[in-house]
């Protein structure tokens, strides 16, 4: 990982802290960057739409579900890997990213965000004219 | 007595909240023996496993799936899952984090060994895959009337 890494998707470690009692699963995550913008895809089974939480604050990017799935009564635990029921995690976003204009979708428990870059920080190419 | 002042029962967050709290429950704390076909925490997919008197249930946290690319299949007690989860690589980005599972992958899960091979269903929503598998009649707990 280079610097630049650091810089753009540096998870803050104090919010997973402040939130210690509440125990939560870190979705993993790819995140890659292009000219226009930055794609993160988040893996969140078991999180639908209306149990999926997003949020700017600052410079601060959380991402917020829980797991919902039906269970009959008086069901018994044989084995479990995953013992919580919400995941959760943060990312501080960089300056020139355009956080109001975050395109977000879920798909089979797939968080895909798109954050686009403001247009003057895209690479412009230049033309070069001959005369 | 003062029950009523505090009931707030019934909201639909509480019943949430409350789901939520029996599955954490039931799921958070167990420590089980390894068993033989046990695999490292962290494989892919993660597993739970719960069971009633008639049923024994496999969940897989599996997001991302083709429905179509998965290979269940049952043989007495044994579950063998298997499948691939293709995540597209684009061309021409720089890679910050790549941490999500890519490829295929198999798990095989000992169920309990009076489940009914022949009742099994699976259903796929929201990332999760269920597998359910009936036990076997004779099994089942039965309510014995006294005469």
């Amino acid at each position: 990982m280079n610097e630049k890494t650091d810089m753009k998707t540096r998870e803050s470690t104090e919010m997973q802290e402040g939130r210690a009692s509440v125990q939560t699963i870190r979705p993993l995550v790819n995140i890659f960057e292009d000219a226009e913008g930055i794609t993160l895809q988040a893996d969140m089974p078991g999180v639908s739409k209306d149990r999926l939480q997003l949020r700017v604050d600052k410079d601060q990017l959380l991402v917020e579900g829980d797991v919902q799935f039906s269970m009959p009564e008086g069901m018994e635990a044989l084995y479990a890997d995953v013992r919580t029921t919400r995941y959760g995690r943060s990312f501080s976003l960089s300056r020139e990213l355009e956080t109001e204009s975050i395109d977000a979708s879920l798909k089979d428990g797939v968080l895909t965000l798109r954050i686009p870059k403001r247009a003057e920080v895209r690479p412009r190419k230049i033309e070069v004219r001959v005369d | 007595m003062f029950g009523s002042l505090t009931n707030f029962e019934g909201s639909l967050f509480d019943d949430l909240r409350r789901m939520q709290q029996d599955m954490e429950e039931m799921f958070g704390q167990g420590t089980w023996p390894a068993g033989i076909r046990s695999v490292a925490r962290g494989t892919y997919p993660p597993i739970n496993i719960g069971s009633t008197g008639e049923s024994v249930e496999v969940y897989l946290f599996a997001a991302g799936l083709d429905p179509k690319t998965l290979d269940i299949s049952i043989q007495q007690n044994l579950l063998t899952v298997a499948g691939e989860r293709k995540v597209e690589v684009p061309e021409n980005v720089e890679y910050y984090r790549r941490e999500r599972f890519s490829g295929s992958f198999r798990r095989v899960i000992s169920l309990p060994e009076d489940v009914d091979p022949d009742k099994v269903e699976a259903r796929y929503t929201d990332g999760i895959l269920r597998i359910l598998v009936q036990r076997r009649e004779a099994s089942r707990p039965r309510q014995i009337e006294v005469q």
